[in-house]
Protein backbone atom coordinates (compact mmCIF):
# COMPACT_ATOMS: atom_id res chain seq x y z
CA UNK A 1 0.00 0.00 0.00
CA UNK A 2 1.33 3.37 -0.98
CA UNK A 3 0.81 6.72 0.54
CA UNK A 4 -2.73 7.71 1.33
CA UNK A 5 -4.16 10.98 0.09
CA UNK A 6 -6.92 12.33 2.27
CA UNK A 7 -9.39 14.81 0.79
CA UNK A 8 -12.08 16.38 2.95
CA UNK A 9 -15.45 16.99 1.28
CA UNK A 10 -17.46 19.83 2.76
CA UNK A 11 -18.36 22.04 -0.22
CA UNK A 12 -18.89 21.64 -3.94
CA UNK A 13 -15.41 22.99 -4.73
CA UNK A 14 -14.10 19.97 -2.81
CA UNK A 15 -15.89 17.68 -5.26
CA UNK A 16 -13.99 19.34 -8.12
CA UNK A 17 -10.75 19.20 -6.15
CA UNK A 18 -11.22 15.51 -5.31
CA UNK A 19 -11.82 14.44 -8.89
CA UNK A 20 -8.88 16.51 -10.09
CA UNK A 21 -6.56 14.97 -7.53
CA UNK A 22 -7.90 11.54 -8.42
CA UNK A 23 -7.14 12.20 -12.04
CA UNK A 24 -3.60 13.35 -11.21
CA UNK A 25 -2.90 10.29 -9.08
CA UNK A 26 -4.27 8.04 -11.84
CA UNK A 27 -2.14 9.83 -14.45
CA UNK A 28 1.01 9.51 -12.33
CA UNK A 29 0.28 5.83 -11.83
CA UNK A 30 0.12 5.32 -15.60
CA UNK A 31 -3.60 4.88 -16.18
CA UNK A 32 -4.76 5.71 -19.73
CA UNK A 33 -6.44 9.06 -20.30
CA UNK A 34 -9.73 7.21 -20.74
CA UNK A 35 -9.34 5.52 -17.37
CA UNK A 36 -8.31 8.82 -15.80
CA UNK A 37 -11.60 10.36 -16.94
CA UNK A 38 -13.47 7.28 -15.74
CA UNK A 39 -11.85 7.43 -12.28
CA UNK A 40 -12.43 11.19 -12.04
CA UNK A 41 -16.11 10.77 -12.93
CA UNK A 42 -16.55 7.97 -10.37
CA UNK A 43 -14.92 10.10 -7.65
CA UNK A 44 -17.17 12.99 -8.62
CA UNK A 45 -20.27 10.84 -8.15
CA UNK A 46 -19.34 9.52 -4.72
CA UNK A 47 -18.05 12.90 -3.54
CA UNK A 48 -21.31 14.55 -4.56
CA UNK A 49 -23.23 11.88 -2.68
CA UNK A 50 -21.29 12.72 0.48
CA UNK A 51 -22.17 16.38 0.10
CA UNK A 52 -25.79 15.73 -0.77
CA UNK A 53 -26.65 13.19 1.90
CA UNK A 54 -24.13 13.63 4.68
CA UNK A 55 -22.97 17.27 4.17
CA UNK A 56 -19.42 16.28 5.04
CA UNK A 57 -17.05 13.40 4.72
CA UNK A 58 -13.80 12.47 3.07
CA UNK A 59 -12.26 10.72 0.13
CA UNK A 60 -9.11 8.65 0.50
CA UNK A 61 -6.94 7.79 -2.47
CA UNK A 62 -4.33 5.04 -2.27
CA UNK A 63 -2.30 3.18 -4.86
CA UNK A 64 -2.32 -0.56 -4.28
CA UNK A 65 -0.52 -3.48 -5.88
CA UNK A 66 -1.71 -6.98 -6.56
CA UNK A 67 0.74 -9.17 -8.44
CA UNK A 68 1.09 -7.81 -11.93
CA UNK A 69 -1.64 -5.27 -11.42
CA UNK A 70 -1.64 -1.83 -9.93
CA UNK A 71 -4.81 -0.30 -8.66
CA UNK A 72 -6.22 2.94 -7.42
CA UNK A 73 -8.26 2.49 -4.29
CA UNK A 74 -10.87 5.13 -3.61
CA UNK A 75 -12.65 5.19 -0.29
CA UNK A 76 -15.47 7.66 0.24
CA UNK A 77 -16.78 7.81 3.77
CA UNK A 78 -19.11 9.90 5.82
CA UNK A 79 -20.96 9.81 9.09
CA UNK A 80 -24.23 10.87 7.58
CA UNK A 81 -27.68 9.32 7.81
CA UNK A 82 -26.65 6.13 6.02
CA UNK A 83 -28.53 4.28 3.31
CA UNK A 84 -31.62 2.34 4.34
CA UNK A 85 -31.64 0.08 1.31
CA UNK A 86 -28.22 -0.28 -0.29
CA UNK A 87 -29.55 -2.68 -2.92
CA UNK A 88 -32.01 -0.10 -4.13
CA UNK A 89 -29.48 2.72 -4.00
CA UNK A 90 -27.41 0.70 -6.45
CA UNK A 91 -30.28 0.46 -8.92
CA UNK A 92 -30.29 2.76 -11.91
CA UNK A 93 -32.64 5.66 -11.64
CA UNK A 94 -33.33 5.28 -7.94
CA UNK A 95 -32.81 8.55 -6.11
CA UNK A 96 -34.12 10.05 -2.91
CA UNK A 97 -32.64 13.45 -3.76
CA UNK A 98 -34.30 14.22 -7.09
CA UNK A 99 -31.09 13.52 -8.99
CA UNK A 100 -30.72 11.22 -11.95
CA UNK A 101 -30.17 8.27 -9.68
CA UNK A 102 -26.92 7.59 -11.45
CA UNK A 103 -24.51 8.40 -8.66
CA UNK A 104 -23.81 5.04 -7.04
CA UNK A 105 -24.80 2.73 -9.92
CA UNK A 106 -22.83 4.99 -12.27
CA UNK A 107 -19.71 4.87 -10.12
CA UNK A 108 -20.13 1.11 -9.83
CA UNK A 109 -20.21 0.73 -13.59
CA UNK A 110 -17.10 2.87 -13.97
CA UNK A 111 -14.91 0.98 -11.51
CA UNK A 112 -13.65 -2.63 -11.46
CA UNK A 113 -14.50 -3.27 -7.83
CA UNK A 114 -17.22 -1.58 -5.86
CA UNK A 115 -18.59 -2.06 -2.39
CA UNK A 116 -20.94 -0.09 -0.18
CA UNK A 117 -21.34 -0.53 3.52
CA UNK A 118 -23.79 1.61 5.34
CA UNK A 119 -25.34 1.85 8.76
CA UNK A 120 -28.54 3.80 9.15
CA UNK A 121 -27.69 6.70 11.43
CA UNK A 122 -24.03 5.75 11.36
CA UNK A 123 -22.73 6.67 7.94
CA UNK A 124 -21.70 5.22 4.63
CA UNK A 125 -18.44 3.94 3.20
CA UNK A 126 -17.97 3.33 -0.48
CA UNK A 127 -14.87 1.37 -1.43
CA UNK A 128 -13.96 1.15 -5.08
CA UNK A 129 -10.95 0.16 -7.17
CA UNK A 130 -9.72 0.52 -10.69
CA UNK A 131 -6.98 -1.80 -11.91
CA UNK A 132 -4.40 -1.59 -14.60
CA UNK A 133 -2.04 -4.29 -15.76
CA UNK A 134 1.61 -3.49 -15.23
CA UNK A 135 3.54 -4.00 -18.43
CA UNK B 1 -16.07 30.42 -11.82
CA UNK B 2 -18.51 32.13 -14.15
CA UNK B 3 -18.62 30.87 -17.72
CA UNK B 4 -18.32 33.69 -20.28
CA UNK B 5 -21.27 33.84 -22.67
CA UNK B 6 -20.65 35.55 -25.99
CA UNK B 7 -23.44 36.87 -28.14
CA UNK B 8 -22.65 36.30 -31.77
CA UNK B 9 -25.44 37.38 -34.07
CA UNK B 10 -28.41 35.15 -33.41
CA UNK B 11 -26.39 32.75 -31.33
CA UNK B 12 -25.04 32.52 -27.82
CA UNK B 13 -21.70 30.84 -27.27
CA UNK B 14 -20.74 29.65 -23.79
CA UNK B 15 -17.14 28.47 -23.64
CA UNK B 16 -16.33 26.61 -20.49
CA UNK B 17 -12.76 27.55 -19.55
CA UNK B 18 -12.04 25.39 -16.53
CA UNK B 19 -13.47 22.80 -14.19
CA UNK B 20 -16.91 23.77 -12.92
CA UNK B 21 -18.64 23.13 -9.64
CA UNK B 22 -22.27 22.05 -9.57
CA UNK B 23 -23.19 25.61 -8.59
CA UNK B 24 -21.25 27.00 -11.58
CA UNK B 25 -23.12 24.63 -13.89
CA UNK B 26 -26.49 25.63 -12.48
CA UNK B 27 -25.53 29.28 -12.82
CA UNK B 28 -24.60 28.70 -16.47
CA UNK B 29 -27.99 27.12 -17.09
CA UNK B 30 -29.86 30.09 -15.59
CA UNK B 31 -27.72 32.64 -17.44
CA UNK B 32 -28.17 30.95 -20.81
CA UNK B 33 -31.91 30.53 -20.50
CA UNK B 34 -32.30 34.15 -19.44
CA UNK B 35 -30.15 35.39 -22.32
CA UNK B 36 -31.95 33.32 -24.93
CA UNK B 37 -34.94 35.52 -24.15
CA UNK B 38 -33.08 38.77 -23.73
CA UNK B 39 -31.23 38.49 -27.06
CA UNK B 40 -33.92 36.50 -28.86
CA UNK B 41 -31.23 33.96 -29.71
CA UNK B 42 -32.00 31.18 -32.17
CA UNK B 43 -29.13 29.00 -31.17
CA UNK B 44 -26.90 28.14 -28.20
CA UNK B 45 -23.48 26.56 -28.37
CA UNK B 46 -21.90 25.16 -25.23
CA UNK B 47 -18.22 24.48 -25.77
CA UNK B 48 -17.00 21.82 -23.34
CA UNK B 49 -13.54 21.35 -24.89
CA UNK B 50 -11.86 22.35 -21.63
CA UNK B 51 -13.80 19.83 -19.53
CA UNK B 52 -11.77 16.74 -18.76
CA UNK B 53 -14.49 15.11 -16.69
CA UNK B 54 -18.19 14.84 -17.19
CA UNK B 55 -20.25 13.26 -14.46
CA UNK B 56 -23.99 12.71 -14.13
CA UNK B 57 -24.64 16.22 -12.85
CA UNK B 58 -22.80 17.88 -15.72
CA UNK B 59 -24.58 15.76 -18.33
CA UNK B 60 -27.91 16.39 -16.68
CA UNK B 61 -27.31 20.14 -16.67
CA UNK B 62 -26.33 20.16 -20.35
CA UNK B 63 -29.46 18.18 -21.12
CA UNK B 64 -31.57 20.62 -19.12
CA UNK B 65 -30.00 23.58 -20.93
CA UNK B 66 -30.83 22.06 -24.31
CA UNK B 67 -34.41 21.20 -23.34
CA UNK B 68 -35.09 24.55 -21.68
CA UNK B 69 -33.57 26.50 -24.58
CA UNK B 70 -35.71 24.52 -27.03
CA UNK B 71 -38.82 25.41 -25.06
CA UNK B 72 -37.76 29.03 -25.50
CA UNK B 73 -37.32 28.63 -29.25
CA UNK B 74 -33.58 28.10 -29.36
CA UNK B 75 -31.57 25.12 -30.57
CA UNK B 76 -28.55 23.94 -28.54
CA UNK B 77 -25.39 22.24 -29.75
CA UNK B 78 -22.82 20.79 -27.37
CA UNK B 79 -19.38 20.96 -28.92
CA UNK B 80 -15.93 19.70 -28.03
CA UNK B 81 -16.57 16.56 -25.98
CA UNK B 82 -13.09 15.08 -25.58
CA UNK B 83 -12.47 11.44 -26.54
CA UNK B 84 -11.70 10.32 -22.97
CA UNK B 85 -14.76 12.16 -21.70
CA UNK B 86 -16.91 10.40 -24.30
CA UNK B 87 -15.37 7.11 -23.17
CA UNK B 88 -16.26 7.77 -19.53
CA UNK B 89 -19.78 8.99 -20.40
CA UNK B 90 -20.57 5.82 -22.30
CA UNK B 91 -19.30 3.67 -19.43
CA UNK B 92 -21.31 5.69 -16.97
CA UNK B 93 -24.37 5.07 -19.12
CA UNK B 94 -24.92 8.74 -19.89
CA UNK B 95 -26.08 9.90 -23.25
CA UNK B 96 -27.20 13.18 -24.71
CA UNK B 97 -30.07 11.60 -26.58
CA UNK B 98 -31.98 14.04 -28.75
CA UNK B 99 -29.39 16.77 -28.23
CA UNK B 100 -27.21 18.00 -31.05
CA UNK B 101 -23.47 17.59 -30.64
CA UNK B 102 -20.62 18.63 -32.91
CA UNK B 103 -16.90 18.06 -32.94
CA UNK B 104 -15.94 21.69 -32.45
CA UNK B 105 -17.18 25.27 -32.50
CA UNK B 106 -16.94 25.54 -36.27
CA UNK B 107 -19.05 22.44 -36.85
CA UNK B 108 -21.50 23.64 -34.20
CA UNK B 109 -21.97 26.97 -35.97
CA UNK B 110 -22.40 25.19 -39.31
CA UNK B 111 -25.10 23.01 -37.75
CA UNK B 112 -27.01 26.00 -36.38
CA UNK B 113 -26.75 27.83 -39.70
CA UNK B 114 -28.19 24.79 -41.42
CA UNK B 115 -31.05 24.63 -38.93
CA UNK B 116 -31.72 28.31 -39.52
CA UNK B 117 -31.96 27.83 -43.27
CA UNK B 118 -34.42 25.02 -42.73
CA UNK B 119 -36.53 27.32 -40.63
CA UNK B 120 -36.58 30.06 -43.27
CA UNK B 121 -37.43 27.54 -45.96
CA UNK B 122 -40.43 26.34 -43.96
CA UNK B 123 -41.87 29.81 -43.79
CA UNK B 124 -41.38 30.71 -47.41
CA UNK B 125 -44.46 30.19 -49.54
CA UNK B 126 -43.75 27.64 -52.29
CA UNK B 127 -44.50 30.08 -55.11
CA UNK B 128 -42.18 32.73 -53.79
CA UNK B 129 -39.03 30.66 -53.75
CA UNK B 130 -35.98 32.79 -54.08
CA UNK B 131 -32.93 31.60 -55.90
CA UNK B 132 -30.23 31.90 -53.36
CA UNK B 133 -27.52 31.40 -55.92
Amino acid sequence: MGEELRLPITADVDVVQARQRGREVAADAGFTSGDQAVIAAAISEVARNILMYAKRGEILLTLVNNGDRQGLLVVARDQGPGIRDVGRALQDGYSTSGGLGLGLPGAKRLMDEFEVSSVVGGGTTVTMKKWRRLS
Amino acid sequence: MEVPILKQGQYLIASIQSALTDADLSQLREALIERVGRFRSRGVIVDVTALDVMDSFAVRTLRDIAHMARLRGSETVIVGIQPEVAFAMVQLGLTLKGIATALDLEEGLAFLNQQGEGRLEDRRPPAGRINRG
